[in-house]
Formats: C-alpha cells, structure tokens, sequence
C-alpha cells in the first residue's frame, strides 16, 4: 500500500457518508470529528514533543469563547475562526514561555495547565452579570454564552452564507484530514526529528547543539491552535459555548480520546475519539454520573494494563496472532 | 485598629486554610515526586466522614478525629491497589490518580447524590469592636499549626520517619541496608492521605459536603504545593504564606476567583524564577 | 596565545555551602590530548558539566576560542563546537542508529550534507548493517560506537571524553585508546578517566583535581614521580573505583 492510498481512503470515505447517514448522524459526527481535532492537538504535544499537557480543554474553550466574541461582534465566522485559533494559540505561547524558558519539570507543566483550566472554569462561572460582556456578546456566566453565529461561507461582494448540516460536515471533515496531513508534514520534518528527539533525550539533545525551548514552545502554540481551531468550530456547530468545556470532565475526556487510541501516531487520537464517543453514545447518556465512573475507570485501567494506548495493545495482539512483525523505525536520510 | 486586627485574622486564616490542605499533597510530593490528582477528593472523603458522623449522633470533633483514620486506610488500599504498580512512572502515576479523582467524585455522587449538605458550626463567635470572629476560625488555624507540627514529629521522632527521610536520600542504600523502600512509600501515601482527611473534615462545617468540594480547593493546593517544592514544611509552609497573602489581599479588594487568579499568576512567575520551586534551593528533606 | 584553545580562570562552583570547584585554572591547548584524574569528588564531573554548560559557575571564566562561554546555554556551548561523550552512552534508544548520526550531524553540515556525513561516519564505526536498527536494540559496546559516531559526526574543536573505557573489557579498552588517538588528529581532546593504564596508553598530558582545584600537572612520568599526588591519590588504590 502507498502512503497516499490511506488518505484517498478517508477521503472517499468522508465524501460518501452523507449519502448513507441520516441527518442526526451527519451532525453528531461533525462533533465528532471536532472533538478528533481536539484530541489530535494533544496527540501533537504530548505524543510527538512528550509533553503531557492537561490544559488541551482550555484552548478548547478559549478558542470557542473567542470565535464567540468575534462571531457576534463583527459577524464574520471566517473572522471569528481565526480569532479562536490566534487566541488559543497565543494563551499555549504565553503559557510556554513561562514553563519551559524556565525549564519547569514536566509534572509540573502538567499540574499548571490543569491549574489553568480548572481557574478557567471558575472565572468564567463567574460572569453571568450582564456586565461582563465584550461588545455585543455576553459571557453568560454558567448559563453560558449564546446566540453564537454559525459557520458561513464568506465570497466578498455576497452575503454570507450560513453552512447546512452536510456543507458543514464536508467542511469539518476537510480541516480535519488538511490538519492531520499538516500535522504528519511536521512531525516528519527535520523540525519534527529534533523534537523526537527532546522527547527521547532532552539534555543530550541540547548538547548537540538544538535550543529545546524555542522548539517546544512552537510545538505547543500550534497544538493550542489546532485545540482552538476545534473550539472555535464546536461553537459555530452548537452556537453556545459554556464553561463546562473547561471542567475535570472535558480535560480528562480529551487524555482518553488520546490514551485508547495510543499515542505518538496522530491517526491514533482520531481513532481513539471516535471509538470513546460512539460508545458513550451508544452505552446511552442516562446518567453523567454513571460516564464518569466509567471514563475513571478506563484511565486507571488503561494506564495499569495499557500504557502504550489501548488499540495499540490490541494491535500489537493481532500482529502476533498472525505472525507478522511490527514495522522497522523510520530511516533518516 | 479594630479592622487592621480582623484583616490581619483573616490573613492567617487563609494561609493556614491552604497549609491545613495542602500539607498531605506537600507530604506526598515531597517523598514520593509525584501529585496526587486525587487529593482532593480525599479532602471530600474526609468530609463525607464528617457528614456520615453527625448523622449518626456523633459530634463533629468526633467525625475529625475519625476522617484521617478512614482517608487513611483509603491512601492505604489505594497505594496497594493502584500506585504501587506505577512507581518511576510520575506522569502514569498522575492519570491514574486523575481517573481516580474522576471515579471517586462519580461513586459518592452515585452514594449520596449531588446535593450540599450543611453540617453545624460548632463553637461561638467573638466579638472584636464592630466585627465578630468565628471561634472555628481559631480552631482551624490550630489545626494547621497542629498538622504542621504532627508531620514534623512523624518525620523527625519517628523511626519511619527516619527511614522515610533516608530513604528519600537515597532508597538503593535503603534497600541495600534492609529496609523495603515500597513499605516507606506505602506508609508516606497514607500518611498524605490521612492528613487530607483531617483537613477536609475540618473544614466541612464552613463549607457544606457536596462530591465536588474538592474542586474548589485543588487549584489552590496545586499551586501551593509545586511552588513550595520538595522540601516539605519548608515550602509548603513559605509558599503557604506567599499565596495566602497574595490570595486574601487580591480577593478583599475584588473577588475570592480573582484571588485565585492572581494566585496562579504569581505562581507562574515565580516557577519562572524558581523552576524547582521556593525550597528547590535546599537538598530535599522535611 | 593564538593556540589556546580553552582557558578557565579562577572558576568556582558552590553547592550550598560546598565548594566542588574552588578557584580552579586550566589552559588547553589547540590539538591537546589532556587527561583529567582525580579521587572521587574531586570536581571532576562537575568540571565537566560546567564546561558544557549544565551548570553555571558560581564565579570564574571559561574562555573558548576567545569567548567567554561560562554562562551561555547548553545548545549554544555545543554550536560554538563542544562536543561530549558521555559514561554510559547516551543515545537515542528510540531512533534508528542513523537517525542518532543524523541528529548530531545536522549541525555542522545542514540539512542538505547532513546525509553523506552519516553515511562515512557510519562505515568508520562499523555500524552500516545496523544503520536501521533502534539504538536501544545494540550491544552496550555497539552503543558506544554509535556516540562516539555522534561525536565524530558533529565535528567538534573540542571533544570531551567521561571515562570512554568505563565497563570495557582489556581488549575493548586498548581499540578505544586508538580511537582516541583517532579522535585527537582531528580535534583537542579532554578525557576523564580512572583506569591509570588507559591513561599511560593514550600518552596525553595530565591534570590531576584535587578538591576542586589543581593539584599538579604534567606528563604520566611527572605525575608518578609527585609525592604529594601519591599521597592523596595514585599512592592508595589507583585502580579504586566506586
């Protein structure tokens, strides 16, 4: 198989749903897929750079709450994406510049970006009085931020035009598969080598010359921006955002999308996202509480018994089943 | 004269709260190098503990007595069940808890529902000029002082405490000297652990029990305990200070969020300065 | 003075109270073979470290090729054409043998000639059958290959050596001491080591610590012929190590 024969698949695959899904389904996978984006900006930073960030759901948000603002203000949606996307990602820069020009241990960037997003939460519990707007749009407080624009189609000169359920799969999908071919681009470039190699050896790397800090940095501000990018399309998709999107519940959902599908293959956090939600779906959403006793349980599960990811371990089993061996490492020319 | 008097309590009263919670989280980081994401939720058991005692007829004071007991012997069977099987593996060591955290706050929602329930404060005020003081207030900072001066003598009087600090040095000349360094990780999580539940139990009564009780407080003990570094009484008890103060001032002149706020950024800035934290200075120790 | 290579002046570091490196001086010349010995906890590693800038001296200078390089990072230290082997080797267990050369050579010769580097430098060390192989996956000794391959690959001025013979058998030792000699034509060398035979082998000048300081300095001969450092050192165990 040739390494383009992958993405046509996905390609026709994406094309083709619409024509035997229903309505209902093409919208829920539309989410789905956002969340995929989600799980794919950790899967950059913590699969490829070996940085465990816990704070994937903030830029989430963030990136929500300022397609929001821009949305309602200006009332463009190609406006209000990019703002999320600058938002987010300017939040993950200022975040990393602090963390890792001060050469922070990795557990403790962990605990910050937690810290960050559960402070997030608060504050923006907290703004439910309508003076807390910017503009014309209202934070909201817990009730959250509403009337949010829907994605549209922008040509100068016409008026814009709002995206239907399929239209906005079939953009969904496109960013999706543009964001992992991006991703895959990245993380196999020299850049991308040396990060491997941070992860692998952080001081060794530096005594052959690399400066891991700027680089991380970079790593980071593009995952914040994909993260931002899936929340600022969530918004568009659900026109509301509230801070629940940065609760425990969301920070930790976006580790296991990424831990069932194993780490470090990009394609891994897609997978593993969709495989988590369609059977949350379909184990039924009776009781919040009940998913999260579940989603706990899986993490301490998958972290005892699975550590390199859950399908990983499922695909090593079927590799020795048949008796063939898992592939050589990538040559560097 | 009389409001610079209460301002200054209040002042104390916050750092002591944050030193009260965080001192098991400091207890464990310190030992072991890893943070419990379940920690707050330990508070909550302590709590609920507290709740299931009142209940019961017993009286608050004996709910605080008993929770570092049963929070105890939770961190004992968790350690066992779970954190044993991951030592040397910090980050695991965290999602783990982390899933911990998430199914412990689902399992007492499933148990007790996800109401707040009011316990009684017990003692009285008193009264200074035009402000009056809760006496529990009072309490509570003893018990700060009392927990800080309990992990002093556990580390210091003890011979766990003995083998838990050379161990900490160095745990291959622990193990080369016949002491089991898994036993002193055991007893150190427990220890963390029990001391959670003593402050969860004793500031349930001014807060209400609910199974989210911890998240209001674990941003806060996060921050103190990473900024405090390994040294524990040390860091734990300057960094205390530093973010009680930072805390109570911002949050009296604005909100108790932006206090948090300001909390984090200070925090930042100063793990910017200091990577290791306030007591990364020192060698590790008690 | 042109020749000077390296020169650390009044260099100390402080630990706490402790002083590991206490007003230590040292000149190395351009195509050097230096040898540093000392007991344990004489400095030596923490010399080390503060050479390649893992930590920063407390006060003192470290001049390279004329800069002060004393409190520049770890990268920049490397870039100005230091390069290291450590004691265990330390490679990149997870890449490919020709992935870890890759790395270290980019550097000195781009992205574009980067390639044919790795390609020589895999030939000289032997490892050309294995140039996909995870590094992890080698013999301890192939792995020491494979670092010193990084160190032939970067092209350093200024290589420093940790214990190069540590855990190596008699044999081993000896074709690392030709290496060494390898090494030497193409840059100045310090080698760090215990094993006093290696050291009379590869014939360099030697320096000897002693807490934190300089003790003596001069060829094998002059060093065995010193009282003092007989005393403190060779004339105890010299084939001590702990």
């Amino acid at each position: 198989m040739t390494a383009w024969a992958p993405w046509a698949v996905a390609v026709v695959v994406v094309t083709a749903l619409p024509a035997v899904l229903s309505a209902f389904q093409i919208v829920q996978l539309t989410v789905f897929m956002i969340y995929s984006l989600l799980a794919l900006s950790l899967d950059l930073i913590w699969g490829f750079g070996g940085i465990l960030s816990f704070g994937q759901a903030a830029f989430f948000g963030v990136g929500g709450y300022c397609y929001g603002i821009v949305g309602i203000n200006s009332g463009s949606t190609a406006l209000a994406l990019t703002a999320g996307v600058a938002g987010a990602a300017g939040l993950a820069a200022l975040l990393g510049y602090f963390t890792f020009y001060g050469r922070v241990g990795s557990m403790y960037f962990a605990v910050i970006t937690l810290t960050v997003t559960l402070i997030l939460h608060q504050v923006m519990g907290t703004t439910a009085d309508p003076r807390y707007a910017v503009g014309q749009a209202r934070l909201g407080g817990y009730n959250g931020m509403t009337d949010i624009p829907s994605l549209a189609l922008e040509v100068p000169g016409r008026a814009p035009l709002t995206l239907d359920p399929v239209p906005l799969f079939y953009v969904v999908g496109g960013l999706l598969l543009l964001v992992l071919a991006l991703t895959r681009v990245l993380v196999q470039s020299s850049f991308g080598r040396v990060l491997a190699a941070i992860r692998e050896d952080e001081l060794r790397t530096e005594l052959l010359g690399y400066d891991p800090r700027w680089r991380k940095l970079v790593t980071f501000a593009i995952s914040g921006g994909i993260a931002g990018l899936a929340g600022g399309l969530f918004a568009g998709w659900g026109n509301f955002m509230n801070p629940q999107v940065f609760s425990m519940f969301q920070s930790a959902l976006v580790v296991i999308w990424v831990m069932v599908g194993g780490r470090g293959t990009l394609y891994g956090a897609v997978v593993g996202t969709l495989v988590v939600q369609f059977l949350t779906n379909y184990l039924g959403t009776a009781s919040v509480t009940y998913t999260t006793v579940a989603l706990g349980a899986v993490l301490v599960v998958i972290v005892l018994l699975f550590p390199r990811g859950l399908l990983p371990a499922v695909e090593g089993a079927v590799r020795r089943a048949v008796g063939r061996p898992a592939p050589a490492p990538e040559f560097a020319r | 004269m009389d409001f610079v008097a209460v301002t200054a309590f209040g002042i104390l009263y916050a750092i002591a709260t944050l030193i009260l919670l965080a001192l098991g989280l400091a207890v464990i980081f310190g030992m072991m190098g890893v943070i419990n994401l379940a920690q707050a939720e330990f508070l909550m058991v302590g709590a609920y503990t507290v709740l299931i005692a009142t209940a019961h007829g017993a009286s608050v004071w004996i709910g605080i007595a008993v929770a570092p007991v049963v929070v105890g012997l939770l961190g004992l069977v968790i350690e066992r069940t779970i954190i044993r099987f991951l030592y040397g593996r910090i980050l695991d060591t965290m999602l783990a808890t982390w899933g911990l955290s998430l199914g412990l706050v689902g399992l007492v929602t499933l148990v007790f529902g996800p109401t707040t329930e009011g316990i009684a404060t017990p003692l009285g005020h008193v009264i200074i000029g035009r402000y009056r003081l809760s006496e529990y207030s009072v309490f509570v900072i003893l018990m700060a002082f009392a927990g800080l001066g309990l992990t002093y003598a556990v580390f210091n009087y003890t011979r766990f405490g003995l083998v838990a600090r050379a161990t900490m040095q160095n745990d291959n000349m622990v193990s080369a000297l016949g002491v089991n360094p898994a036993r002193v990780y055991m007893g150190t999580f427990a220890f963390g652990a029990a001391l959670a539940g003593l402050g969860g139990a004793v500031i349930a009564p001014l807060t209400g029990v609910v199974p989210t009780l911890g998240l209001a407080f674990i941003a806060k003990i996060f921050i103190t305990v990473i900024v405090g570094g390994p040294v524990i009484l040390l860091g734990t008890t300057t960094s205390g200070a530093v973010l009680g103060l930072v805390e109570s001032l911002v949050s009296y002149s604005s909100t108790p969020i932006y206090g948090q706020v300001a909390m984090l950024a200070v925090a930042i800035i100063l793990l910017r300065l200091l990577p290791q934290g306030i007591s990364g200075f020192w060698r590790r120790g008690v | 003075m042109n020749d000077v290579v390296l020169q650390a002046r009044g260099l100390v570091k402080e630990f706490g109270g402790l002083r590991a490196v206490d007003s230590l001086d040292f000149t190395l010349r351009r195509g050097e073979l230096r040898c540093v010995i000392g007991p344990n906890g004489a400095g030596k590693s923490t010399l080390f470290k503060l050479l390649t800038g893992q930590l920063k001296p407390t006060a003192g200078t470290i001049h390279f090729k004329g800069v002060d390089v004393a409190r520049l990072q770890p990268h920049e230290i490397a870039r100005a054409g230091i390069g290291i082997k450590f004691q265990v080797p330390r490679v990149y267990d997870g890449l490919s043998v020709a992935e870890n050369l890759w790395l270290s050579a980019r550097f000195r010769h781009g992205v574009a000639g980067a390639g044919a580097i790795v390609d020589r430098v895999l030939a000289e060390i032997g490892l050309v059958e294995r140039r996909a192989s995870f590094a992890g996956h080698l013999s301890h000794g192939d792995r020491q290959w494979v670092e010193i391959g990084m160190v032939l690959t970067s092209d350093p001025d200024l290589v420093l050596l940790d214990e190069p013979t540590a855990g190596m058998t008699h044999a081993e030792a000896r074709r690392t001491a030709d290496l060494v000699r390898e090494i030497n034509r193409r840059a100045t060398l310090i080698v760090i080591e215990h094993d006093m035979d290696f050291v009379r082998n590869i014939a360099g000048y030697v320096t000897v610590l002693h807490r934190g300081a300089v003790l003596a300095e001069g060829t094998m001969e002059e060093i065995r012929a010193n009282d003092v450092v007989r005393d403190i050192y060779l004339g105890k165990r010299p084939r001590a190590r702990s």
